[in-house]
């Protein structure tokens, strides 16, 4: 199977029209000693049904989070998705499109990335956004760059309740750039505002901070926005989508760039991409966005229509001088994430982030009140919590697992002091019959 | 005439839903005593309230106004529009991999380690490197990482001289932006007569300042480079090492390999040779390949196959790079192109850039008897043409671009590379019938015919269009980049 619809006779018409006897004769200007002299030893050349078996096979020897009770979360989240999403992703208008470069045949994919970047400036509370990044922690690397363009400093403060992995792509992003990054701790599960504040200098082009950050926690951000802004630096803030259905928005409480992963709304989790990196910022700040941009303009006969815009930030245009070498966005991502939040509405997303809010802390409160479990942290969190505990992690989960339950995060992973921590998860997928399992179940462990 | 849809916060009525949830079923407390108040949001984010058949309706009558592979011929030269196989659509959704958490304890996720293990080393043996990772979300993301781990190479010598990158003048955007984007200076090297690096320019800019030269072949003419041996070894001489932009490898697949040619770094583009779909503009997902040598510096975790016939992810790899996204890959993209490589096989592979290139040359017989060929030499999967011989007209190809619309068809790139003035680059890709083509080719003919007749019909194309061209200085100047409720 190799979807070359040509035949030999077709291909014999072909040859024929070109002026040459054989397909061997196209390829006479590769050098004989580079050519392979041997077949390619990739295995294949199969039918669709024995594709479908053998594809089937490899799926079939992973457990999914629909055979297990799933409580991890830790930047990927499983939220119900309607089934509606989907079928519509798979009209071929959608999903076989190129990128829109030919707006007056591409008007489908432009009007939903608009009211993409419009969902995302609600829910950031900023005045523009782009047309997606690759993912949350890349997004969030590529504004730290914003940052320092922006404000023409070249160092960064991180709090490390920002995730891991972000941070990690931080480190690789940023000190070829010759920016240098600052790690701040954290205190009780939050930033460590006194060492935040003795850190922030006018050396400092940003404040990078995720908002509910790694541990689930509410972080300050109107205080540390404050702070960032005394010293003229920026605020950049990670946040999550379904949060900001209930939080105060990054926007308001000062933020100057928000970023976050889109993937809880629309995209499945999928063993880690593709996912959805939003990025959202001031106006002025418009024109040193990385990524595409949809605008809203008018054509010959002043009908309303949309076109990819400010195209001079971009590689295509600018080469090395471009804002960033980003090409690709996630457009289809981008449109699931629109259409599950057109459909969920204004109220939907609160009553939705209300769910999260509710089972977390029911099962934050149960596990908690076990022996041999405390919550680690005071401070208020969304859908995620910490859990201190007295046995080792890994054989809690274990013994989790075996009635199939997939524990929390083992955040000794992350973090050598929280070696006896698990990160739980709630969303609204977890029925209370669920939570009362996984909390009978710890507390036979216990 | 067709009229556009409004937008969806336009369709908005209060008290609609479209998208249900169940009940609170665990006791409820009011939200203040859980998050204090002046951290809540007090004013409700402008979503609109729809029902869900009015979502449906709304979103169903804009992918109408797109035009897809599904709909007709993409000649994107550089894209490799190709046909995307819908049985990998089915593949991809599978629950065992749709419905996998990254952190799941890895006995639960053999099989997708296994796929993207399989996947690894399929793409070395077809670009001929030692060592993949699967980690960038893109082709110009992978460019990014190839570049990391070249600077990461040179750092680890101790070698800090190698400020420098070379790029073609040919070369495709992201290049240079990417080498901007690790710190590196660009110095660019122009073609030759035959289309191809010039090979005295080359060797006077490589010196011990040079971390490498980045390179497509074939080239972004469609051109291969029969100097890519010479060019290699200039490069390698003066230490530096050679990046292979894989936009092209449509053209090779099983008949050279970047490996073989004297390569050191490689990036693949899913989304173009292994067909799939580019969504509007993503995800893609674009793994990087290297040598042997280069392969501790690659991006971590890493899948590898323990002895026991485990898979694993490695994160134990001191010399990394580290990590340029969170998790581990364009998950369900690997698997589509998994799929796609499984039903071609090796022999399906190079059967693949057999007619790739096939039909691009017998599209290049036809068309360049009507329009200019700058390069009168076989071309691979890709060639470029440009209307220089109607100047006289007026018509620039853009104008000819959006005629192209009006017959139907989604437009060759244009004005790309910039090495030729005026460029069309056409790609038809191994997927298209002889048809396809023929009609293809009579719609540029025909519209070589209606510059020299009227002019002005193409130069205010397209007019059968939903929208004709729209204002983008306007949009540019005052850029409304979204709705606010009035």
């Amino acid at each position: 199977m190799n979807f070359v619809p040509n035949t030999g006779e077709q291909r014999e018409k072909l040859l024929a029209r070109i002026g040459v006897e054989s397909v061997a004769e196209l390829f006479a200007d590769i050098p004989e000693d580079v050519k392979l002299k041997r077949p390619l030893a990739v295995p294949g050349g199969m039918s669709e049904p024995e594709l479908i078996k053998h594809v089937k096979g490899l799926a079939q020897r992973n457990g999914t989070v629909e055979e297990y009770t799933s409580y991890l979360g830790a930047g990927a989240y499983e939220h119900y998705i309607p089934s509606f999403v989907d079928q519509l992703l798979l009209r071929q208008e959608f999903y076989t499109a190129y990128t829109p470069y030919q707006p007056e045949i591409s008007q489908g994919t432009l009007q939903a990335i608009y009211e993409y970047q419009t969902l995302v400036c609600e829910l950031t509370g900023m005045d523009t956004a782009n047309a997606s990044m690759y993912d949350g922690a890349s997004a969030f690397a590529e504004a730290a760059l914003m940052s320092c363009d922006v404000t023409r400093r070249d160092k960064v403060l991180v709090m490390q309740s920002v995730h891991p992995e972000y941070r990690e792509v931080l480190a690789t992003y940023l000190p070829p750039r010759d920016v240098e990054i600052v790690e701040i701790p954290y205190q009780d599960g939050l930033a460590d505002l006194a060492a935040l504040e003795a850190a922030i200098t006018e050396e400092i082009a940003g404040v990078l901070l995720q908002a509910p950050n790694f541990f689930g926690g509410v972080e300050n951000t109107e205080a540390i926005a404050q702070l960032a802004h005394a010293k003229g630096a920026l605020l950049v803030v990670a946040a999550d989508p379904v949060a900001m259905g209930l939080l105060k928005s990054p926007g308001e409480s000062g933020a100057d760039i928000v970023v976050g992963e889109g993937q809880s709304f629309g995209n499945p989790i999928s063993f880690g991409g593709p996912y959805l990196g939003f990025l959202a910022c001031r106006d002025k700040f418009v024109r040193r966005m990385p990524g595409r941009i949809v605008g809203a303009t008018v054509d010959k006969n002043g009908k309303k229509g949309y076109v990819l815009t400010l195209q001079a930030r971009e590689q295509h245009i600018r080469r090395e001088k471009a804002t960033s070498n980003i090409c690709s966005n996630e457009a289809l991502c981008a449109l699931a994430f629109t259409m599950h939040l057109s459909a969920l509405g204004k109220k939907g997303i609160r009553e939705l982030a209300n769910l999260n809010l509710q089972k977390a802390h029911y099962a934050a409160q149960a596990i908690a009140s076990l022996p041999g479990m405390s919550l680690a942290f005071s401070g208020p969190f969304f859908h995620e919590f910490v859990i201190k505990t007295e046995k080792d992690p890994e054989e809690i989960n274990a013994k989790l697992l075996e009635d199939k339950i997939i524990g929390g995060l083992n955040l000794g992973r992350f973090y050598p002091e929280l070696d006896h921590h698990l990160l739980f998860c709630v969303t609204e997928t977890k029925s209370k019959e669920d939570i009362d399992r996984l909390v009978a179940r710890l507390g036979e462990i216990a | 005439m067709r009229t556009m849809e409004p937008l969806i916060f336009d369709q908005s009525a209060e008290g609609r839903r479209g998208a249900s949830l169940p009940l609170c079923d665990v006791p409820e407390v009011a939200v203040e005593s859980l998050i204090p108040a002046d951290m809540l949001r007090q004013q409700e984010p402008e979503l609109p309230e729809l029902a869900e058949v009015d979502v449906v309706r709304h979103f169903t009558r804009l992918s109408t106004f797109n035009h897809g592979v599904d709909t007709g011929f993409y000649p994107l030269g550089s894209c490799t529009m190709k046909y995307n196989p819908k049985v990998n659509e089915s593949l991809a959704r599978l629950s065992g991999f749709a419905n996998l958490h990254p952190y799941q304890p890895e006995s639960l996720a053999q099989g997708a380690l296994q796929l993207m293990f399989e996947l690894q080393e399929d793409l070395g043996e077809i670009a001929g490197m030692d060592a993949f990772t699967l980690q960038p979300a893109a082709g110009a993301h992978g460019e990014m990482v190839g570049i990391l781990v070249i600077k990461a190479y040179h750092d680890h010598r101790g070698d800090k001289k190698r400020t420098k990158v070379i790029v073609p003048d040919a070369a495709h955007g992201t290049n240079p932006a990417t080498a901007a984007m690790v710190g590196y200076e660009i110095v660019t090297v122009p073609s030759n007569e035959r289309g191809g690096v010039d090979i005295e320019a080359l060797r006077s800019v490589a010196n011990d300042e040079v971390a490498a030269l980045m390179l497509t072949n074939p080239n972004t003419l469609g051109l291969f480079d029969e100097n890519i041996a010479e060019i290699a070894a200039i490069i390698h001489e003066v230490g530096g090492l050679l990046y292979y932009d894989g936009a092209n490898a449509n053209a090779i697949m099983g008949i050279t390999r970047p490996g073989d040619m004297g390569f050191d770094v490689v990036h693949l583009n899913l989304h173009k040779t292994f067909a799939t779909p580019h969504g509007g503009g993503g995800p893609g997902s674009g793994p990087v390949g290297v040598k042997e040598f280069l392969a501790p510096f690659l991006p971590k975790p890493v899948v590898v196959r323990a002895a026991d016939g485990q898979y694993t992810l490695d994160y134990d790899r001191p010399l990394s790079i580290g990590r340029v996204r969170a998790f581990y890959a364009n998950f369900s993209v690997a698997v589509k192109a998994y799929a796609y490589i499984r039903a071609l096989g090796g022999q399906g592979l190079k059967e693949v850039a057999e007619n790739a290139v096939l039909n691009a040359n017998f599209l290049m017989s036809i068309l360049k008897e009507h329009y200019h060929l700058p390069f009168e030499r076989v071309c691979k999967h890709e060639f470029v043409i440009t209307p220089k011989n109607l100047k006289s007209y007026g018509v620039h190809t853009l104008d000819i671009a959006k005629r192209l619309l009006d017959y139907g068809y989604h437009p060759p790139t244009i004005y790309f590379p910039l090495v030729v003035e005026e460029a069309m680059m056409i790609e038809p890709t191994e997927a298209e019938s002889v048809e396809t083509l023929e009609k293809f080719a009579e719609a540029l003919i025909q519209i070589a015919e209606e510059v020299k007749t009227d002019a002005e019909l193409v130069k205010n194309a397209p007019h059968t269009t939903l929208v004709t061209r729209l204002d983008e200085t306007a949009a540019a100047r005052k850029p409304n980049t979204r709705w606010r409720k009035a």
